[in-house]
């Protein structure tokens, strides 16, 4: 048993713009978004990003949010006592010990959203660790209609983990190598995480190449994700949010299914959440200090 | 806002919509479905929020099997909760 190497497993990681003070800021917010694979906690300065972090949700929500905030937080100097609004987020978020307030996920997306790619947002699609939403927005970033999918983890991070896993490619290069293929096989079960495994591994045993199975396995999520945002429909501008949204083999295959080619995000996606919570947070401080 | 609670699986899908901007927190539909599958909540998407119906979470992902016993009825006339709310707020997209 020498061989550990968990493919599954991102890296965490962490980011201060250096620029930002915290110390001339009126009003410090903080977004914290408890995934259920991945915790995002935002802080922001008047409504401008400052410092973020990025870590795998644990088994115990609280200790993850306390730990996610801090890790933000370090080097920072500002203390989490220090922020003026706090507000959770996401599947974990009643076990944020010091969060002011909840706010749903959904609602939070398409704020962040809003904000990551700009006001002509129209429909948001979040691919999680274990739930697929689809939300159309307005201008504003409120939400019109919304979707969730929380049933099954097919088409959801959960199971590229699980694939990953499989394979033993890292969770990172998946999308790459999924795309090393001319054209794509058929795809695989696209309705269970397990039967998709072992549709996979048969294809494995059969001999086709690790790339064409990645291929069959993220052109059966593509179509998974694809029929559900069916439902509430699409208009542009189109965007991606979430961990799935960095697979590159994902994105394009539902490039190729929708027809309509998604934003380039100008920071990372998968903080959407986490700013729309602190953007809320903003808002919320504003009406306690009576200037809304 | 058109919240869709509900799923998609195999078998079909199931999701009961309920615009909440039609819906006036009264509590009609909650009184007439018999599986008490609704319930008022807080709207959690607003922080102006105000009182709105939406499936309890129990139900979420079984909404095919809760509201399978009104469904019989379904093509001669209307079910117990969308029948109930004046708004015409609730829709079922089965």
């Amino acid at each position: 048993m020498s061989q550990d190497t968990q493919f599954w497993k991102w890296p965490e990681y962490r980011h201060t713009e250096p620029e930002k003070d915290w110390t001339t800021a009126s009003i410090i917010t903080a977004g914290i978004d408890i995934g259920s694979v991945g915790s995002k906690v935002a802080i922001m300065l008047d409504g401008e990003l400052y410092a973020y972090s990025v870590i795998r949700t644990g088994g115990v929500s609280e200790a993850t949010s306390v730990k996610a905030t801090e890790w933000a937080l370090k080097e920072t100097g500002l203390q989490k006592e220090k922020i003026h609004y706090v507000v959770g987020t996401g599947y974990g978020r009643v076990n944020v010990p010091f969060a002011d307030r909840t706010i749903t996920e959904i609602a939070c997306h398409a704020r962040g959203a809003h904000y990551v790619y700009g006001p002509a947002v129209r429909t948001v699609l979040d691919v999680g660790g274990q739930d697929c939403k689809a939300i159309r927005c307005d201008e504003k970033g409120k939400v019109l209609s919304f979707l969730m999918n929380d049933k099954c983890a097919a088409g959801t991070g959960r199971g590229l983990e699980v694939f990953a896993d499989l394979i033993g490619i890292p969770i990172q290069n998946l999308g790459e190598v999924s795309l090393q293929v001319e054209k794509d096989p058929p795809p695989v079960s696209n309705t269970c995480v397990v039967f998709a495994k072992a549709e996979s591994l048969a294809l494995l045993r059969q001999g086709w190449s690790k790339e064409k199975v990645a291929a069959a396995y993220h052109a059966a999520m593509a179509d998974r994700i694809a029929d559900l945002l069916a439902r509430v429909g699409i208009e542009k501008e189109f965007v991606i949010t979430g961990g799935v949204s960095k697979n590159d083999g994902i994105v394009e295959r539902l490039t190729r299914i929708l027809k309509i080619q998604p934003l380039a995000p100008n920071m990372d996606p998968i903080l959407a959440g986490a700013i729309g919570a602190a953007l809320f947070a903003k808002a919320l401080q504003e009406k306690r200090l009576g200037l809304r | 806002m058109k919240a869709h609670y509900g799923y998609k699986n195999g078998s079909g899908d199931f999701f009961i919509v309920i615009d909440t901007d039609r819906c006036n927190g009264c509590d009609d539909c909650v009184q007439a479905c018999p599986q008490n599958v609704l319930e008022l909540i807080e709207n959690e998407f607003d922080i102006e929020g105000d009182k709105m119906a939406a499936v309890k979470d129990n139900h979420r992902k079984k909404l095919k099997y809760s509201c399978g016993p009104c469904k019989p009825i379904a093509h001669t006339k209307k079910i117990p909760c969308v029948q109930a709310c004046k708004k015409e707020a609730i829709t079922h997209s089965w």
